[in-house]
């Protein structure tokens, strides 16, 4: 397909702005841009066939299951966007006077208090703006909690295998040096190998729980007061609270310190990659270390709630402007609002069941990484396969796309050989659930039979499969025109 | 009951007899009891019908004050946002995709973040651009990063940037052993080229000023970045995207990156986000950019094909030795703002820069002619500028507010920092003056 710039001729425009009706002004020669400015020229009609184009070129959750294991694509409800776009709330700049801004504050006040009941802590800043952003947050706390209280050799953050990359790559940013422990066989935490590097180094642990393999750790209370005896603190991933939401707490697991993905648990769209939103909440005795501003209500002289802002008095400082993703949040405050305590119970119980489902139909068929049973997702490993047939986990994920399924997250964790992550949702029927695994038996079927056109596949989609090495070595990044004749 | 689950209560029983549990909760026996007690013991609201949730956002939103008029800018920017943008921004497959791993299923999204990247580039004058940043303070210390060298670890912040960027360019290196020295404004509101003089040595890795900055001056920004490429620091400005269409490019000026908030190009004010942080460099810098890149490849048919690309800087492959964390971007964002450069085109945007421009500089001058106001500084600015007025900023924007107008932003000294882009008209301004003219 062309791009907007192959479809530009010189000349062509929308006629948006109205003439001028001051006087122009012009700024001197030297602060005048010299250089072409060669974006797109297109009429209106154009535009919009190509933006409807490209979106057929696009899958979203809304076409079709979407599997895509620790990311919780479940569906983004229409209500959460449509309010988000109230002018009440688009409107509003972010430096208007206090008295003027009463709505957002309070909206974030309420969503503040809503997840940290959710997840058991007492304070929760919006201010990041995706679960990568939240783990640094929360680890420039972990620091200067340490720092404040003059414990300055606590450099270590302890990380088990299975986690996500970001979580060494957030405690680097911190100032933290990373010690990697390998998960026992049931793809737990080694209880041996976590002794082995607690010490006075430990500045603290970060554990996704359940973790990547799905699976609740049933020694998480022992493993978080090891850390605590040790004196370091206990970081809660919440790439995977989606299983637990309302059945268990990571405040009541041990943990001092939580980041949630509103972009995952509480159905915020993904967007091709982001807005997202990545909170972080924390026990009390953490919040001094909060980063400005936070949100927070008080009560007035007749009683009603006024709403202002404040600087924790030993604040990390700021993460980034202004107060985060503010219109995920509040997409994320409605759909809490919508389920409320009970819906939000369902939501993970039934994702841990249909979890469960898949799994039991596709067991007699792959190899799934560890016995059950699973919480919201389940790692198959295609290593047997390879081995036999030579078809890797990639080659399924590709048959999967004929199907008109996305494929479950390829090859991560990393503990697992030819790993591919699934995770259902909540929010897929029980036909769907069928749906899946009756085409991923189908697929298995082709291994011996036809193994083929598995290698050859996807052969239904726009392209096939892309070459990556040569997009990596010799990167084309942007369009240039081509050179004339 | 629970919203958006479409399997009835019998189907979930059913699937529980099929593997063989009575409930759901036995799945959980890895969970302590007292765990699952002290869940459900929380106090929690119960759920709410469409409706219900419809009136309660409704009346949150009717809880904020809309301004007819604003007049207020600093780090935030009312623009008129063309039909197009909203209607496109909103297509479900655009809204729920997932960031396009699985190229053959999203060449759609890909391709938008590719024309994204050609038109940050082309706004910079710069070679190469990655999908967007969280915003254009968490920019400004990826561009830090980027900076930093083993021996070189100093780093010269304009005091001309936003405070907010500032402050998170601080953070950002607190436990990381870099030093951040700000480098002085001169009395014409401009960076101080003495002073960075000064403050350049061998150990100084990058310098970053604001253009324009965020008292709206035009910054000499060839002149500074000569200084420092001369002293061996990386050169890192940060724009306003709609101010580029007429300002010299970035590229033009000597600069290794740019950065800036996207805001601009198509977003609301939203409270303060979401915006969108873009980044762009000179293609010696490609290999140090964070966040996901797409390039262009193809097939084995030949046919284009767009990919996420030079994964190997990224934290899913290096882990600690990653260039950055980020993952999750503002990619939908990154979509409005490739929309709106293409609704807006080279000439529209021109246009959108050149009213600002005027507009700024005709209310300029009006406020100046009132008794007693005056413009602090003489050099020349873009659409934003600060006045010093015999009464207090408060006082002003406590009696613009009565006319439904939200007037600059004042700051601490007392003075005012105002902004007009197209949205106002010449009748708005005229206002404005008159209803100054009469608090005296």
């Amino acid at each position: 397909m062309q791009l907007s710039f192959e479809k530009s001729v010189a000349g062509r425009r929308t006629y948006v702005l109205p003439a001028p009706d001051v006087p122009k002004y012009e700024l001197p020669a030297e602060m005048r841009r010299t250089l072409e400015l060669p974006l797109p020229e297109m009429g209106e009609p154009d535009i919009n066939r190509h933006y409807s184009a490209l979106e057929r070129r696009s899958f979203g959750v809304n076409d079709g299951p979407y599997p895509l294991g620790s990311c919780t694509m479940k569906y983004n409800p229409i209500i959460n966007d449509q309010l988000a776009s109230l002018p009440g709330f688009t409107q509003i700049h972010p430096l208007q006077e206090i008295d003027t801004v009463q709505g957002c504050l309070q909206a974030l006040v309420e969503a503040e208090k809503f997840l940290a009941a959710v997840t058991g802590m007492d304070r929760m800043t919006f201010q990041p703006a995706a679960g990568a952003h939240g783990e640094f947050t929360a680890l420039l706390m972990v620091k200067a909690y340490h720092e404040d209280r003059g414990d300055s050799e606590r450099t270590q953050i302890i990380v088990p295998d299975s986690a996500h990359g970001t979580n060494p790559a957030s405690a680097a940013m911190a100032g933290f040096e990373t010690v990697n422990i390998p998960s026992n066989e049931a793809g737990g935490v080694d209880l041996d190998g976590l002794k082995k590097v607690l010490g006075p180094k430990t500045a603290g642990l970060m554990l996704t729980n359940p973790n990547t393999l799905g699976i609740f750790d049933p020694n998480i209370e022992e493993i978080t007061a090891l850390v605590h005896e040790a004196g370091g603190l206990n970081y809660y991933d919440g790439a995977n609270l989606n299983a637990v939401m309302g059945v268990a707490r990571p405040g009541d697991m041990g943990f001092d310190l939580v980041h949630l993905n509103l972009h995952k648990t509480f159905s915020t769209p993904h967007g091709g990659g982001g807005p997202g939103s990545g909170p972080v909440g924390c026990k009390a005795f953490l919040a001094e270390f909060l980063p400005h501003d936070m949100p927070i209500a008080r009560k007035g002289e007749d009683g009603e709630y006024v709403y202002d802002l404040e600087v924790p008095e030993k604040t990390i400082g700021r993460v980034r402007s202004f107060y985060g993703n503010f219109l995920v949040t509040l997409k994320a405050y409605a759909y809490a609002l919508r389920l409320g305590k009970a819906g939000i119970r369902a939501a993970a119980l039934t994702a841990v069941l249909n979890a469960n489902y898949m799994a039991e139909g596709l067991r007699d068929y792959y190899d799934i990484s560890v016995p059950g049973p699973y919480m919201h997702e389940f790692v198959l490993t295609i290593e047997p396969l390879r081995q036999e047939y030579g078809i890797t986990a990639m080659d399924i994920a590709k048959a999967i796309q004929e199907k008109g399924i996305h494929p479950p997250t390829m090859y991560f964790p990393l503990n697992v050989k030819e790993a591919l992550m699934v995770e259902p949702t909540e929010t897929e029927s029980r036909e769907t659930l069928d749906m899946m695994i009756e085409a991923l038996r189908e697929i298995r079927s082709r291994v011996d039979s036809d193994p083929e056109s598995l290698r050859q596949a996807p052969r239904t989609t726009v392209i096939g499969r892309p070459d990556e090495t040569t997009a990596a070595r010799n990167p084309i990044l942007r369009y240039t025109e081509p050179e004339a004749e | 009951m629970c919203a958006y689950l479409p399997s009835t209560e019998a189907e979930r029983r059913a699937m529980l007899e099929a593997l063989g549990k009575e409930s759901a909760l036995d799945f959980f026996s890895s969970v302590p009891a007292e765990q699952l007690a002290a869940a459900e013991r929380v106090d929690l609201p119960e759920g709410m019908s469409e409706l219900e949730l419809s009136r309660k956002l409704n009346g949150l939103a009717a809880k904020n004050r809309q301004f007819a008029k604003i007049y207020r800018g600093y780090g935030a920017y009312n623009h008129y946002i063309p039909a197009m943008v909203d209607e496109i921004a909103t297509r479900q497959a655009f809204v729920t995709t997932y960031t396009p791993y699985q190229a053959e299923l999203s060449q759609g999204v890909l391709q938008t973040i590719f024309e994204y990247q050609t038109m940050i580039c082309q706004l910079t004058g710069l070679d190469v651009s990655n999908a967007s940043v969280y915003d254009g303070a968490t920019a400004a210390a990826e561009a830090v990063n980027m900076c930093l060298e083993r021996r070189r670890r100093h780093v010269l912040l304009s005091e001309g940037l936003h405070p907010q960027t500032i402050e998170t360019v601080k953070s950002r290196f607190q436990y990381l052993n870099v030093e951040v020295t700000l480098i002085p404004l001169a009395e014409s509101g401009e960076t101080s080229v003495e002073a960075l003089a000064e403050l350049l040595d061998e150990t100084v890795c990058g310098v970053l000023v604001a253009q324009p900055n965020v008292l709206g001056i035009i910054e000499p920004a060839a002149e500074l970045f000569a200084l420092a490429k001369k002293a061996g620091a990386k050169s890192v400005l940060s724009i306003n995207p709609i101010a580029a269409a007429i300002l010299p490019a970035a590229a033009e000026v000597g600069v290794d990156i740019a950065v800036g908030e996207g805001q601009p190009l198509g977003m609301p004010l939203s409270f303060g986000g979401p915006g969108l942080g873009f980044m762009a460099a000179r293609q010696d810098m490609m290999r140090r950019l964070p966040g996901r890149i797409v390039g262009q490849t193809t097939d084995a048919e030949g046919r284009r094909a767009f990919v996420l690309t030079l994964q190997a800087r990224e934290q899913h492959i290096r882990r600690e030795r990653a260039m950055s964390n980020i993952c999750s971007n503002q990619a939908l964002c990154a979509l409005r703002a490739g929309v709106y450069l293409t609704v807006m085109g080279p000439q529209g945007l021109r246009e959108v820069a050149e009213l600002s421009l005027s507009k700024a500089h005709y209310l300029a001058a009006r406020l100046a002619e009132l008794p007693g106001w005056s413009l602090r500084f003489d050099g020349e600015f873009f659409h934003e500028f600060v006045t010093d007025a015999p009464i207090s900023g408060e006082k002003i924007n406590a009696v613009l507010r009565e006319h439904d107008i939200l007037g600059g932003y004042p700051l601490a000294d007392g003075g005012m920092v105002w902004c007009c882009t197209e949205t106002v008209t010449r009748e708005d301004m005229d206002e404005l003056v008159n209803i100054l003219r009469e608090v005296g």
